[in-house]
């Protein structure tokens, strides 16, 4: 005789709520962006920027945290995004800025199409010199078609209009503000619902053994296109957070050094968790904003001190290594 | 019974050493072959080419009547010829239940889904547990892979191959590096395959060989020296002289 037995409860489930802790996240974030803006309400532009550099960082963690891929010009899609959301107001007049900002979105992702076409035909340390290539190459190209852009002096006339015509984007930044951490709220929460489905399983078996997986019939290559367009459109999102936040964009929204810083940010505080793109990126933002005032001489050094402090000491970076110790602490006093 | 999977005049070199010379065979579903063959007789090669991830120099593959010589690896998955490998290659940080839940998902044409959970979907979970259950791998089924004792690892290996629902299963050394004491665990999985199945597995352990094939196939230099019933492959003199060659003694396949 067999017994009808619910098969969930032969293997368990796994220890830890995922859902819970995404409620926390999300509960954290708020507190975190409710803490700013009481905080600092003078400073409102630069903890808006921290939010649309944010959206570079965890856009870069998909592609390097959790495919393995490392890469030198992440900041193609910011970049692409920005101008789209730029090019769409101060040219064409679509001042909406949800608009705008799914034109970021749509720009980003196609970005991110292009690149990983290249990008994925290379391995290793040639993949990253193309990467390189490509930032330069995007870099040059807004450059050019400075009709378009604006090309060095920037790219201006981008007027937003109210969100949803009612909260009109102020001096002092506020609806820019809430705007950002409303788009970044929702990109947090997408993000944990992708990084733990089957798709993002079958990422980290990609990062882990490419060969092992197409021994199990999947494409590691098409996998990783799929994820370089969600990452573009991630970091698309937040460079048309910026162009509506400063109403300008500049050619360094598409430069090898906003790449590489925002790889920076993301080994600072630690790859593969989106927790650890956040922590990162905000570390380092205040950091930065924080000695340079301070010590307008040598916080490049302080910066640099502080990075070589991490990767020695810390090489999971700061979230990584904070959240392994508590794991550890909660383990042992189970 | 018709071939599922046939091999034609496969041949394969690395530089001057030609290391698969002209290897042909066929199997029908239900075939248990094992490959066998002294160190570096071309065994791992072998499947590799059939596989499709080294290129042949010459030769044909088909599988289930299509030729598939031309079709890479993913492909060749998709139509059902599985393999497993001589080193397990496992995702560390993965657990058992992920893996063949990843596995399942991948074979369904739903790995790519963006949202949910494979442990939330009923009828993924359900061919986990019973695969897991059948290996002896259900109490582990949330642990990483880092933290299990290697025989199991071996064991998920072929969780995850069957998972895939091959028709022509390519086991290498399912039992390699497995201690002696740990090895009825795996056999008792050999046993218990689909009868339908075509298996080829390549085994160093003589022991494992007799008791699984009802065919041998011996490799050496390359070349299938023999191609018979088990119970006559100690009796061929050119098997003895290859194992002699390479062994100080021929007990290994006495
Ligand atoms: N990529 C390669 N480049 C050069 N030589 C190779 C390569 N792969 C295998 N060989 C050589 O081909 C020969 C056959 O190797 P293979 O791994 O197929 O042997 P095997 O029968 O599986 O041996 P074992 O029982 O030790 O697993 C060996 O001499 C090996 O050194
Ligand atoms: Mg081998």
């Amino acid at each position: 005789m067999t017994l009808a037995v619910n098969t969930q409860t032969i293997l368990g489930r796994p220890r830890g709520g995922s859902f819970r802790r995404d409620l926390m996240g999300v509960a954290v974030i708020a507190v975190f962006a409710a803490a700013g803006y009481i905080l600092f309400p003078d400073n409102l532009a630069l903890l808006t920027r921290i939010l649309s550099v944010a959206l570079l960082v965890l856009a870069l963690d998909l592609v390097t945290g959790y495919c393995g891929v490392a890469t030198l010009g992440h900041a193609a899609f910011f970049g692409s995004g920005a101008y789209a959301a730029g090019i769409l107001s101060a040219h064409y007049g679509i001042n909406d800025p949800l608009l705008m900002t799914l034109g970021g979105i749509v720009a980003g992702a196609v970005a991110g199409l292009l690149c990983a076409v290249i990008m994925l035909r290379a391995h290793g340390l040639p993949q990253l010199v193309l990467s390189i290539a490509l930032i330069y190459l995007f870099h040059e190209l807004a450059n050019k078609a400075s009709s378009w852009t604006g090309g060095s002096d920037g790219l201006s006339g981008i007027m937003p209009d109210p969100v949803f015509g009612l909260y009109e984007f102020d001096l002092f930044g506020h609806t820019a503000y809430f705007f950002g951490v409303a788009l970044l709220l929702i990109a947090f929460v997408l993000l944990r619902l992708v990084v733990r489905s089957p798709f993002g399983m079958l990422c980290r078996g990609i990062k882990e053994d490419p060969l092992r997986i197409r021994a199990m019939g999947a494409s590691p290559n098409a996998a990783l296109a799929k994820m370089y367009v969600i990452s573009g459109a991630v970091a698309g999102t937040g460079g048309a957070l910026s162009a509506i936040s400063t109403q300008v964009v500049a050619l360094d929204a598409l430069s090898f050094t906003q790449s590489a810083e925002a790889l920076v940010m993301l080994v600072l505080g630690g790859t593969g968790s989106l927790f650890g793109a956040l922590a990162g990126t905000l570390i380092f933002m205040l950091f930065e904003d924080y000695v340079s005032a301070a010590n307008p001489f040598h916080w490049l050094t302080m910066v640099g001190a502080l990075l070589i402090a991490v990767v020695l000491f810390a090489p999971k970076g700061i979230y990584g290594t904070a959240a392994a110790y508590f794991t550890r602490r909660g383990e042992a006093n189970r | 019974m018709s071939a599922v999977f046939e091999v034609a005049n496969l041949k394969r070199s690395f530089g001057g050493l030609v290391v698969t010379n002209d290897v042909s065979l066929s199997m029908a579903p239900g075939d248990r072959i094992a490959l066998i063959g002294p160190n570096g007789a071309g065994k791992t090669t072998f499947v590799n080419l059939v596989t499709g991830n080294l290129p042949p120099s010459s030769g044909e593959v088909r599988l289930g009547g299509e030729t598939v010589t031309r079709i890479d690896a993913i492909g060749r998955v998709r139509r059902g010829l599985v393999r497993s490998f001589q080193v397990t290659r496992l995702f560390q940080d993965m657990t058992p239940a992920e893996h063949v839940g990843l596995a399942v998902l991948q074979r369904d044409g739903r790995a790519g889904r963006l949202f949910g959970s494979f442990l939330n979907m009923p009828e993924v979970m359900a061919e986990v547990s019973e695969l897991l259950e059948k290996l002896g791998l259900a109490e582990l089924a949330h642990r990483k892979v880092r933290e299990i004792a290697y025989g199991q690892q071996r064991l998920l290996e072929i969780a995850v191959a069957l998972a895939l629902k091959p028709k022509v299963l390519l086991l290498d050394e399912p039992a390699a590096g497995v201690p002696q004491s740990d090895t009825g665990r795996i056999e008792q999985a050999l046993a218990d395959l689909p009868p339908d199945l075509a298996v080829l597995m390549i085994e160093h352990d003589m022991d494992l060989v007799f008791r699984f094939a009802k065919r041998v196939i011996v490799l050496a230099a390359g070349t299938i020296i023999f191609d018979g019933l088990p119970a006559d492959v100690t009796k061929d003199a050119r098997v003895r002289e290859a194992y002699l060659g390479n062994y100080a003694n021929a007990s290994h396949v006495a």
